[in-house]
């Protein structure tokens, strides 16, 4: 005899406590339930335990992490609830790959690399049985491929790992975990680090096993837009307990908690909207603006501000013209050419490989030697920092991807914001101190904090003291390489205001590279879309996003998930 | 990956090449007349020339280095001062005795430190992997004569009177004609490597235990051994085969004291007597040949490193 | 994000391991040995090192006699202060060299690095006993000598590590960012690149001088050291072990002193790897003897 809930469930999660070995609780009493068929999104940022949570469901608790109370049941091939955590290790074994399966986040990291991927499929056939010949377990292998869409021919199968891209391995990821016909999967992050359009065909391959073979999933994931393209409900995961679970459309339309409305007004929308109301901040200004309206909008009050010296030249403060970078036989950047004027934001978009990187780093001199101009207010840059003047190296700043490598852990806060100081000007001690100060706290950031190590920092707070060392010489061209993409949602929701207010005060040019055009009409007034090296597309970010000229920005926005 | 072996070959002839040029060229750090310096002060003139003749020493430098070299890849390794016979003929016999040692306790040391360390690394963070982790940290500190003092003491002397603590095979007699006397030894050498291996053996089966792609074979069901010998082991090999050739390598350096300590009649106890002697020529062709040992060892242990390396294996096998 | 990495200092969260505290202890006891011991020695026990103290290898005093008449006791409690200074000053000069060369061949990269890297491959063939025979074959066994072979042979092994590590910071953003400042190359070095490696050179200060011991020990040892009469932990063990049955302290002693010396500095070295990698015991073990090869 059976509860009746267990029938309903395939994957049941009650009350799942877990301690760290120091007796840190990363779960405190989480609880779950998915039906066939169903997708379940857990979201949640770093360190909320989203992770522990859905390998539990599989019965495994990483190194350090101890399994304190509450249980897991999956329903068996036989239709009868087994409990994961209580059986003995032979049967949780035997469940793991065959009845519960996993996806993990990073494939590369994941597939063994010494193996060829043929074998790895197998190997979990075969461990469990799977198919009663070799030749069958073969069939099945080809089978699965191709409902991953993977060529399922015999040369393809005896490929390494690494002889794939990103979104095949986690393609071949998601065979292994469904080629034994699991009644549930664990998806951890699966797209992270994908492009959007590998993203989708992922996505679309997921939601596509899960339905056909009535699969129970559960999807964790940071990213709300994703949330709303493939989960049927979703539980919200903060500080190891569910702070709010609901259908979709419930929780992303209308969020109960405070955080979860956080989470949801933080996401960055493609037409400009939703994200309006945030706590009283003005990141609604250049985006706010209706539809119709954007590109006077867009440009919006910095443009406003700043019309009196746009007008009195009309040289643009950065430009870059014919620039072309190769690597070898590589071409890494070809003829391409940009303008950007005082007071302007040009959001550079292009996904990895598309050589956004090295544009940027070209222009703030760390490049290699290239071919073209770069010239800031006229004046052609050298390509090296070693041969730009001191009021060049002022005048061009630079904000890197990650706060955690671009801030010195040996130095403090106020030593990394004061080093520019130190080489490009001659400001004294004192002056140097008052100048680092105020532009602390021009960044929103606690001058109190200034005296210490980045470590003792959170992730924003970083960043902003990474913003800090690029604002304290009052450059007049700012560029900000996937300033965002490092941290979490809701964090990054605040830097992107942040920049859009110091771009309002201070009228400098700011280059914004990214990955995620649905930031553009938070952050910029135009857009230049780069593939493979070449400017594929620009224009205003009103003609851009409602008017795409080129296949690919068509593309791209039609594989941006939308809440 | 042939073309890297090919580069790392190359590699590995211009250094030994560098080796003898840096061999040849400490000869003229002997202060003064060389001659005087091997022969002493009450030399006669008459030695001194012969001597001066024998080595070649009036010639010019950059001759000196041909003729050596040219020796060298002849198998003349020149003439040993002090016995004033060949000095190949003083190494013959001597090179066995020391294989003897060094491939005894190569072997025994890394059959013990491998399974030492995988063992470890199983149980990592319980009482076995901390005694293993404390004892290897112990005994890698101490230098080999101390070690070796220790098990005479233990062994030989003092506690359990059970083996030798000196060679007891005359001159000219095989050192294996009786196996008991190399006992201490090699014992000796093994607990110095033996440490290494096993730390290095437990650190990198850990890190390779908790890679993505062992946790991903646990969660697809496969069992516990088969996970460890086809997804952990394989991968444990490379890193691990060049740190064992590291200390094989450098067992090549211990045996000089080990030899000394036991007095074995190995190249490591000549080259201690040719160093009290300043019999430069037998100094010179055995820091030679140990170095040549050191390289050739290194040599294999990267191109096992390069043939487990899946990325370039791969090349290959397309 | 764990709320808790505020961070202490290196030496101070490795001393907070009790392997470490162990290790101190029984660095400083043996160390507190060698200084004081030459002053202490010849007021307790009445002898002086080199004074006939009575019959050859017997017992008598403390620990009796060695071959030459002369007092064991008191030759022990004055043999470690030479050891010891000569372990020192080639670890330091090792250290300093490596850690330069280390940090310019990875730093500069290119053909200052195949350079630099190359020439310590030539070093590195050399276990380093044998390359330290090679050079008191020809010049002797002088202390200078000494001390410069050793840290010379240290010096491309330091290299290696101070390189890997500064190879691994390099290209961090912080740095680039530096570069992008125009920061002279040498300021560089020394303001961004040196603090971030200390982590790894600490662990090669260890680990150098536990093998520094070793080594002027072992020479010592095999009469190519320190040269009697003087004594000497290293050379005792060698005058006085043909009589290791009947006179065992002669060898005992400075053998032990040996021992807890560098089993206390290696337990200090592990934990500073411990402390370093941020994790117990679970980060490679420090460079194993390639190192000491």
């Amino acid at each position: 005899m059976t509860a009746p809930a267990t029938v309903t469930h395939t994957l049941l999660a009650r009350e799942l406590r877990v301690d760290t070995a120091t007796g840190h609780p990363v779960l405190k009493g989480v609880s779950y339930e998915i039906a066939p068929g169903e997708v379940l999104a857990l979201v949640g940022e770093s360190g909320s335990g989203k992770t522990t949570a859905g390998l539990a469901a599989l019965g495994h608790f990483r190194r350090g992490l101890i399994h304190t109370g509450g249980g897991v049941s999956v329903q068996s091939d036989d239709g009868e609830p087994v409990s994961v955590l209580e059986v003995g290790d032979r049967q949780r074994r035997s469940l793991r790959g065959s009845t519960v399966a996993y996806i993990p986040q990073d494939p590369a990291a994941s597939l063994n690399p010494a193996l060829r991927i043929g074998k790895q499929i197998g190997e979990v056939l075969e461990t469990h049985g799977y198919g009663a010949s070799a030749a069958e377990r073969s069939t099945r292998i080809a089978e699965v491929l191709g409902e991953v869409g993977l060529p399922d021919d015999e040369a393809y199968r005896r490929r390494y790992p690494h002889e794939l891209s990103g979104g095949q391995q986690q393609r071949v990821g998601i065979a292994m975990a469904f080629a034994c016909r699991p009644n549930v999967v664990v998806l951890d992050e699966p797209t992270t680090g994908l492009d959007v359009t590998t993203q989708t065909l992922v996505l679309r391959t997921i939601s596509a096993l899960t339905t056909e073979h009535d699969t129970a999933a559960l999807y964790i994931t940071h990213d709300l837009a994703v949330v709303a393209t493939i989960a049927h409900r979703v539980a919200v995961l903060r500080r190891g307990e569910v702070v709010e679970c609901g259908s979709t459309e419930e929780v992303l339309r209308a969020p109960a908690h405070a955080y979860t409305r956080e989470l949801v007004t933080a996401v960055p929308h493609l037409d400009g909207t939703g994200a309006t109301d945030t706590s009283g901040s003005g990141r609604s200004t250049p985006g706010s603006s209706t539809p119709g309206a954007t590109e006077s909008g867009a440009a919006g009050a910095s443009a406003a501000d700043m019309e009196v010296a746009g007008d009195a030249e009309h040289t643009p403060v950065l430009s870059v013209s014919g620039l072309s970078v190769a690597y070898g036989e590589h071409r890494v950047l070809r003829d391409v050419s940009l303008d950007v004027r005082a007071g302007e934001c040009l959001m550079l978009l292009g996904e990895s490989g598309s050589g956004k990187t090295t544009l940027s780093q070209c222009v703030a001199g760390l490049g290699l030697p290239h071919a073209g101009t770069v010239s800031v207010s006229g004046t052609p840059l050298a390509a090296s920092t070693q041969r730009r003047t001191a009021e060049q190296l002022r005048s061009v700043q630079y904000v890197f991807q990650s706060p955690y490598s671009s801030l010195n852990p040996r130095k403090t806060i106020a030593q990394s914001v004061e080093l520019p100081l130190r080489t490009l000007t001659d400001l004294d001690a004192a002056a140097r101190r008052e100048r680092v100060t105020e532009t602390l706290e021009r960044v929103r950031l606690d001058p109190a904090l200034a005296g210490r190590l980045p470590d003792e920092l959170s992730g924003g707070q970083r960043q902003r003291a990474a913003i800090a060392r690029g604002l304290v010489t009052t450059p007049d061209v700012l560029l900000c390489d996937e300033v965002t993409s490092a941290l979490d949602v809701s964090v990054q929701a605040t830097i992107v205001d942040l920049l859009c207010e110091l771009r309002r005060e201070l009228g400098m040019a700011m280059l914004f590279v990214t990955h995620n055009i649905a930031l553009a009409r938070h952050v910029a007034d135009r857009i230049a879309v780069l593939r493979g090296g070449e400017v594929v597309e620009s224009g205003t970010v009103g003609e851009v996003l409602d008017s795409p000229s080129h296949e690919y920005t068509r593309e791209l926005l039609a594989n941006t998930p939308r809440m | 990956m042939f073309r890297l072996i090919l580069r790392r070959l190359a590699i590995s002839v211009a250094v030994l090449w560098l080796v003898t040029l840096l061999v040849f060229v400490a000869t003229l750090l002997l202060p003064g007349d060389p001659a005087r310096a091997i022969l002493g002060q009450q030399a006669t003139p008459e030695r001194i020339a012969a001597l001066n003749d024998q080595l070649g020493l009036d010639a010019p430098v950059w001759q000196r280095y041909l003729d050596w070299l040219g020796g060298v890849f002849t198998g003349d390794l020149g003439t040993s001062a002090a016995s004033q016979g060949p000095v190949t003929e003083l190494l013959g016999g001597r090179i066995g005795a020391s294989l003897v040692l060094l491939v005894g306790a190569a072997v025994i040391s890394t059959a013990g430190g491998l399974a030492l360390g995988t063992w470890s690394a199983l149980r990592r963070g319980r009482a076995v992997d901390h005694t293993v982790s404390g004892l290897s940290l112990v005994v890698a500190a101490l230098p080999e004569f101390v070690i070796g003092v220790a098990l005479i003491v233990l062994l030989s002397t003092t506690v359990l009177p059970v083996f030798p603590s000196v060679t007891l095979a005359p001159p000219g007699e095989p050192v294996w004609s009786r196996p008991i006397q190399l006992v201490l030894p090699i014992l000796t050498l093994t607990l110095v490597v033996t440490p290494y291996i096993t730390r290095m053996m437990r650190a990198t089966m850990s890190e390779v235990l908790d890679s993505g792609y062992v946790e991903m074979a646990r969660l697809k069901g496969i069992p516990e051994r088969v996970v460890i010998t086809r997804h952990a082991v394989p991968h444990a090999i490379g890193p691990v085969a060049q740190v064992i050739a590291i200390q094989l390598a450098w067992l090549a350096g211990g045996v000089v004291v080990v030899e000394f300590l036991f007095r074995y009649p190995g190249i490591g106890q000549a080259l201690i007597d040719a160093v009290n002697n300043r019999d430069v020529e037998v100094v010179q062709a055995i820091t030679l040949l140990i170095a040549g040992v050191y390289i050739v060892v290194n040599l294999i242990a990267d191109i096992v490193g390069i043939m487990t390396n899946p990325k370039l294996r791969a090349e290959v096998a397309r | 994000m764990t709320a808790t990495t505020t961070q202490p200092t290196l030496l101070r969260r490795a001393l907070s391991l009790p392997q470490a505290k162990i290790g101190l202890t029984l660095t400083v006891v043996v160390v507190g040995v060698a200084v004081l011991g030459p002053w202490v020695g010849p007021w307790l026990t009445g002898h002086d090192t080199t004074g006939f103290a009575g019959k050859p290898f017997q017992p008598g005093g403390i620990a009796g006699t060695d071959g030459l008449g002369r007092d064991v006791f008191t030759r022990f409690l004055s043999g470690g202060l030479t050891l010891l200074v000569y372990a020192v000053l080639a670890t330091a000069l090792g250290l300093v060299l490596g850690a330069v060369l280390g940090m310019l061949a990875g730093y500069s990269g290119g053909r200052l690095d195949s350079l630099i890297m190359r020439g310590s491959d030539v070093l590195l063939s050399f276990p380093q006993l044998v390359f330290a025979l090679l050079a008191i074959a020809m010049i002797g066994p002088e202390g200078w000598l000494l001390v410069l072979v050793i840290g010379v042979t240290h010096a491309p092994r330091v290299a290696r590590v101070a390189r890997q590590a500064t190879v691994a910071v390099k290209d961090a953003d912080f740095i680039r960012a530096a570069r992008m400042y125009a920061m002279p190359r040498r300021r560089i070095l020394l303001r961004e690149v040196l603090p971030n490696i200390t982590g790894p050179l600490m662990v090669e200060l260890g680990l150098r001088l536990t093998y520094s011991i070793g080594y002027v020990a072992s020479l010592s040892f095999l009469g190519l050291g320190i040269q009697p009469p003087t004594a000497d932990w290293g050379l005792m063990i060698n005058e006085n072990r043909i009589a290791l049955v009947v006179e065992p302290w002669g060898v005992l002693l400075p053998v032990l002193a040996i021992a807890v010396l560098t089993v206390g500095t290696n337990l200090i070295t592990d934990s500073l790897a411990s402390a370093a990698s941020g994790t117990s015991n679970t980060g490679k073990p420090n460079t194993a003897k390639e190192a000491s090869a």
